[in-house]
């Protein structure tokens, strides 16, 4: 296919992000302006660190008066589970892809741009489309970030709130269909949740970072599933 | 505030880094077919990570997230399609906030 086409693809298919992602970056300027960050350093933030959690991690810490090395550790933590996703999608990716080009797609590498690339169904993913994906995530990111920060003010709470779920919602629409299709995928997946809740609620696990606490839920459920299902994901 | 910057710095690289060497590093690399089935497993693991607990705590009150995901996963289930599984569970969160 011709990469326009995969272009418009991705961009056609992150929709769902962009709306996830523009009433949570309204509130990460409305927070970083309450908290008195220089509108520059926010914009940045969002520009090129583009992670979501830590951005709020980061604003709150500072206005805590945390120390720059214990908010860089504190990003550094909360991110490093991109580490995986990356190291899962570069197998995804046509083999053709320049590691320029590669570097580039790095940089768009989000909980929820991964989680709609790894499930779309083509085996090998066109990094024009991955581009698309991570063109209309980086946009409305930083287009809720300004809006948030010019504006100053949140959409209705009622709206806001309700927003709240839709990037749960989409990872849902994302998951649960491999989930109907494949035993090993339901059983992984299942037991992930499970492992996710256990350092939750249980008391003396809960209080880990939530970055660290995805790493540790991801690497043991895919861990089970390999040793459950070492034939992967096709049967 | 030059300490500002320096921090946005540190904290894009700390992020970008891990992005990166994955990308970059294993693309051409024969990989143990073992490896390639636990990376194979690792979106669904990730997305159940993702999904659960957090989507309780999504929007406030536990009632209304209830709401939202059982609709998303109902639409999920009759295969709507993502947008409208999104939309679905935005409006089944909604509705809900305005009932109380």
């Amino acid at each position: 296919m011709n990469k326009g086409l995969e272009f418009k693809n991705g961009l056609k298919a992150a929709i769902p992000i962009g709306l996830g992602y523009i009433p949570i970056a309204i509130a990460f300027g409305i927070l970083s302006k309450a908290s008195d960050i220089p509108n520059t350093i926010s914009i940045m933030l969002s520009m090129v660190v583009f992670a979501g959690a830590s951005q709020f991690v980061g604003v709150n810490m500072l206005s805590l008066g945390a120390a720059t090395v214990e908010i860089v550790m504190a990003t550094f933590i909360l991110n490093f589970r991109h580490f995986l996703m990356s190291a899962s999608l570069s197998q995804r990716i046509d083999e053709r892809t320049s590691k320029r080009f590669m570097s580039l797609l790095a940089f768009g590498i989000t909980d929820e741009t991964f989680s709609l690339a790894s499930m779309w169904e083509e085996k090998k993913l066109s990094p024009y489309f991955l581009l698309g994906i991570n063109t209309i995530a980086f946009c409305s990111w930083n287009t809720g970030t300004w809006a948030g920060l010019l504006l100053g003010t949140a959409l209705p709470d009622t709206l806001q709130n309700s927003m709240g779920i839709a990037i749960y919602c989409m990872f849902i629409g994302l998951l649960l269909p491999s989930m109907k299709k494949s035993i090993p995928v339901l059983v992984v997946a299942a037991m992930s949740m499970v492992i996710h809740s256990m350092f939750k609620w249980i008391p003396v696990l809960a209080g880990l970072s939530s970055g660290f606490t995805i790493i540790i839920a991801t690497i043991a459920a895919a861990t089970l599933g390999t040793i459950l299902f070492p034939e992967g994901v096709e049967n | 505030m030059t300490n500002l910057y320096i921090l946005v710095i540190f904290m894009a690289l700390v992020t970008y880094i891990p992005r990166l060497l994955p990308m970059v590093f294993l693309k051409d690399m024969k990989l143990p077919p073992q490896l390639k089935v636990f990376l194979q497993f690792v979106p669904f693991a990730t997305l159940g990570a993702l999904i659960f607990p957090g989507i309780l705590t999504s929007t406030g009150d536990i009632y209304s997230a209830l709401a939202g995901g059982i609709l998303a996963v109902i639409l999920s289930l009759v295969k709507a399609n993502v947008m409208i599984v999104v939309l679905g569970g935005i409006l089944g969160a909604y509705i809900l906030i305005m009932l109380m």
